[in-house]
């Protein structure tokens, strides 16, 4: 087992260096100057060379890039001009308030969309099969920008139900101090049972923007999937042997139908990451989704980088992951490298 | 555990759920603190706490105002609306007690109670520093240091311990205006000494991440991208004590959130909306809105004079006639701008910058101009525009590309990402574009040198050169400093004249800062940089 992690890991490496290779030429072939961006509306032409030089454009790339390469493998990711930090800690700092929101989107997704599939597939036509192809197909149609900006005004600015979408924490409140940087988890430490409070209703419009929008997916997997495994011989031959819904369902159908909706599921994650952006942009979550379309819209090389590199990391360790638990799930399957 | 059991804890777990109070949201404390603490929001925060610093966006601009104490600083006169506005000609002291203007220098004496947040107190050497620093750093500090001819650090000189000189290069009137402006702010040289670096002679790391001055207010946490934390500094001498003890600045990049949070009362001031959201937050009254016009700004068309057809005066002038001047006031800015053209036909022209032009759509003159210029069909052209103003320029220029197809005039679009702007201009090579010029230094040849002069510096966008008009922003300028005002004024008159009928770019409207905040604030001041001086501001 851990050989093949080993393996994978090994496999990784190439990748990973392609990414480092693509995302510095990329961010160079962008449009805009960075320097004349940073030299300020009232700069001339001198003001913007000697930006240029402080920043270190004026090199060839490939001195640069070498540059670039070496501070890398000395765990130094550069500076944000944006933020006018070190990306390395802000990746570090806005990594958990982004997994933490992703993660609980995803949970709460998960505990409705899996029901919701296995009802629907086990009473196809019914009233739960329609309310199921109902929910998903709205949830897919909406663009999550538009699902959160209407939850803030029907639930903060209509009903006053929510607290300000003002990021991770009431103004108010101070964090908790950081041991995994998860503020639900933080304030639970910390005994800040008001700020966990907090925390949490602060989560709950964003995370739910989340779920809607990857209600679809798992929700249409799960039912699907089921169909098929519901229809298939083992299922008639468990029935005929007269064991109970329940255990035919959950034991036999379910397990069975999990590994296509596992599949499903890190493709999710990985779109869920994606549509953090805008999520992000409208509850001002100070994630790294926001930050690395700020740093974007600036030309702001080193946290597009930066970026980049942390999102290929974690999309290996995810496909790790889920290989591992098809492994767990479904034991025909075996791992080779 | 059994299940009867297992059901029995979880109602009673469900009860005591439903039993518990809701925590009251404010404690007694926590309401008090509320009351003294502004909370503001904004589309964006601080790259930079220190003006000084590579590439401090203007969010920072604000921090430093803040934060930093000048020499001097700015009296306030009524402005429109009875909203106080800075007077540009009167000077207040702030670090410095008073102020001698002599023939080719100025002194400064220092208050001798002032001190540094640490709680050095402020010396002559720090003021020395500080004005070498602003001069010797490059960059954007170092030009408008240059604005008003503070290039070398010689020209600052220690009298004594409590007493600082400032020479003149050459008799300029800016120079003294040039040192109320944000970037000849007061550093706490001892400290950010030991924190510099050979590689960093000046300290800038060091002042990028905290404040290091004797201002109003200081920075007690800065989380990059979503908040600044600033607390009232009590020592403060520079002027009466602030009533607003701490200040929470968040950034909230959704504008719909950030009207949201006003409305619903919980943040008390915001700025950068869309203005069809101010104008009807105006409409509505729950919500004070200033709208105030930026002093020396005006948005406009601006037409590459070095290639045809825009070398063409008469094309230039049909441009002119052209435009859907009140369509844009309508339908863009929800008439939350001063039109910039339009004046009676008789009027006489002012020496005042900006003033409107003439100029007003009419079709029939537009197409009688271009069929004498040789363009009766028309011709192709691209309109740029810079899309971090997308709001505001997106409409502006489709109506613009409708009005000139009238005359046959085929224009195509071309958004150029914020990023990509400045570049795009540097190069002058756009045909036809919009963009706004404003300038913190509120006179009219300071513009003129800056737009019109033909040493065509970034703002000439249209590399329009003209002997005639360099002889008379020149002229201006020195009539300026030699304080012959007769000159002044008929050489202002002229540059005015000339750009209005040579029209190189078309003024379009002078462009209006506007503040939403709840009825209980109270104090807001105008500034030449248009961000919030936190000094004044009360609650309550």
């Amino acid at each position: 087992m851990l050989t093949m992690i080993g393996k994978r890991l090994m496999f990784a490496i190439p990748s990973l260096i392609g990414v480092v290779i693509v995302t510095f030429l990329l961010t160079r072939a962008l449009p805009g100057d960075p320097a004349a961006y940073f030299a300020g509306p009232a700069a001339g032409k001198e003001a913007v060379e000697q930006i240029r030089k402080k920043l270190g454009l004026d090199k060839p790339l490939i001195e640069q890039f070498f540059r670039y390469t070496n501070d890398l493998a000395h765990g130094d990711f550069g500076n944000s001009l944006t933020t006018g930090q070190p990306v390395a800690t802000e990746i570090r700092n806005r990594l958990p308030a982004s997994a933490e929101l992703t993660l609980l989107g995803l949970v709460v997704s998960i505990v409705i969309a899996i029901p919701l599939g296995v009802l629907a597939a086990t009473r196809p036509g019914s009233w739960i099969d329609h309310l199921c192809r109902v929910t998903t197909t709205a949830g897919v149609s909406l663009p999550v920008f538009f699902t959160g900006l209407v939850l803030v005004y029907v639930f903060y600015f209509r009903l006053g139900w929510s607290p300000a979408p003002l990021g991770r924490l009431d103004v108010f409140y101070s964090a908790p101090p950081t041991v995994t940087g998860f503020y639900l988890i933080d304030t639970l430490i910390a005994r800040d049972f008001e700020a966990f409070r907090s925390a949490l209703s602060q989560l709950i419009l964003p995370a739910v923007t989340l779920a809607v929008f990857s209600l679809a997916p798992i929700a249409r997997m799960t039912r699907a999937s089921m169909l098929a495994v519901l229809a298939s011989d083992f299922v008639r031959t468990a029935r005929a042997s007269g064991l109970s819904p329940g255990t035919v369902i959950v034991t036999y159908a379910f397990r069975n139908a999990m590994l296509p909706v596992i599949t499903t599921l890190s493709m999710v994650f990985s779109f869920l990451l994606g549509a953090n952006v805008l999520v992000e942009k409208v509850f001002a979550w100070p994630g790294i989704g926001s930050y690395a379309v700020e740093a974007l819209i600036s030309s702001d090389f080193a946290p597009v980088q930066g970026f980049v590199l942390t999102m290929a990391v974690m999309y290996v360790l995810l496909n790790l992951m889920i290989d591992i638990l098809y492994g767990v799930i479904d034991p025909r399957v075996r791992l080779e490298g | 555990m059994k299940r009867r059991d297992f059901l029995k804890s979880v109602s009673g777990l469900a009860a005591a759920g439903a039993m518990t109070p809701a925590p009251a949201i404010w404690s007694a404390a926590k309401a008090d603190a509320r009351s003294e603490t502004l909370l503001i929001v904004s589309e964006g925060g601080p790259n930079n706490l220190d003006i000084h610093g590579v590439g401090t966006n203007v969010p920072g601009y604000e921090v430093s105002w803040n934060c930093y104490d000048r020499l001097i600083s700015h009296e306030m006169k009524s402005g429109p609306g009875g909203v106080p506005y800075y007077d540009r000609d009167k000077f207040k002291p702030e670090l410095a007690e008073d102020m001698n203007v002599g023939d080719m220098s100025v002194t400064f004496k220092l208050k001798k109670n002032a001190k540094f947040h640490d709680g050095t107190p402020v010396a002559a050497k720090d003021v020395k520093w500080s004005l070498d620093r602003a001069v010797s750093v490059g960059g954007f500090p170092t030009f408008q240091m240059s604005a008003g001819s503070l290039t070398r650090p010689e020209q600052f000189v220690i009298v004594d311990d409590n007493t600082v000189r400032v020479d003149f290069a050459k008799k300029d009137r800016l120079t003294i205006p040039d040192l109320a402006v944000i970037v000849p702010c007061i550093v706490n040289s001892e400290l950010v000494k030991k924190n510099a670096s050979e590689k960093d002679p000046w300290g800038l790391e060091y002042t990028k991440q905290q404040t290091a001055g004797s201002g109003a207010y200081k920075v007690a946490k800065w989380t990059a991208g979503t908040e600044v934390i600033m607390e009232r500094n009590d020592e403060w001498v520079g002027g009466p004590l602030p009533k607003i003890r701490r200040v929470i600045w968040r950034t909230v990049p959704q504008a719909g959130n950030r009207r949201a949070l006003l409305e619903r009362g919980d943040a008390d001031i915001s700025y950068e909306l869309p203005y069809r959201d101010f104008q009807e937050m105006k409409a509505n009254g729950k919500l004070d809105v200033v709208s105030l016009p930026f002093s020396n700004g005006i948005q406009y068309i601006g037409m590459n004079v070095t290639k045809p057809p825009f070398d063409n005066p008469k094309v230039r002038q049909a441009m002119a006639y052209a435009m859907p001047y009140q369509k844009i006031m309508d339908a863009v800015l929800f008439g939350l701008a001063n039109p910039m053209f339009g004046a009676p036909a008789g009027k006489a022209t002012e020496v005042a910058w900006p003033q409107p032009t003439k100029y007003m759509t009419d079709m029939a003159k537009a197409k009688a101009l271009l069929t004498e210029a040789g363009y009766a069909d028309g011709f192709e052209t691209t309109i740029s525009f810079d899309l971090g103003f997308a709001g505001v320029n997106e409409p502006l220029c489709v109506l613009v590309q409708e009005s000139l197809a009238q005359l046959g005039i085929k224009t195509t679009i071309n958004k150029v990402p914020g990023a990509n702007w400045r570049t795009e201009l540097n190069k002058k090579e756009m045909p036809l574009y919009t963009n706004v010029f404003s300038g913190w230094l509120d006179y009219p040849e300071y513009f003129f040198y800056w737009c019109y002069h033909g040493n065509n510096s970034v703002f000439n966008t249209m590399s329009y050169k003209s002997p005639e008009m360099d002889k008379l922003i020149d002229g201006a300028r020195t009539a300026a400093a030699t304080g012959d005002m007769s000159a002044y004024d008929t050489d202002v008159k002229g540059f005015v004249d000339l750009a209005f009928s040579d029209i190189p770019r078309i003024p379009l409207y002078q462009p209006f800062v506007n503040v939403a905040m709840q009825k209980n604030i109270s104090g807001y001041q105008y500034w030449f940089h248009r961000r919030l001086d936190y000094r004044t501001l009360a609650k309550g």
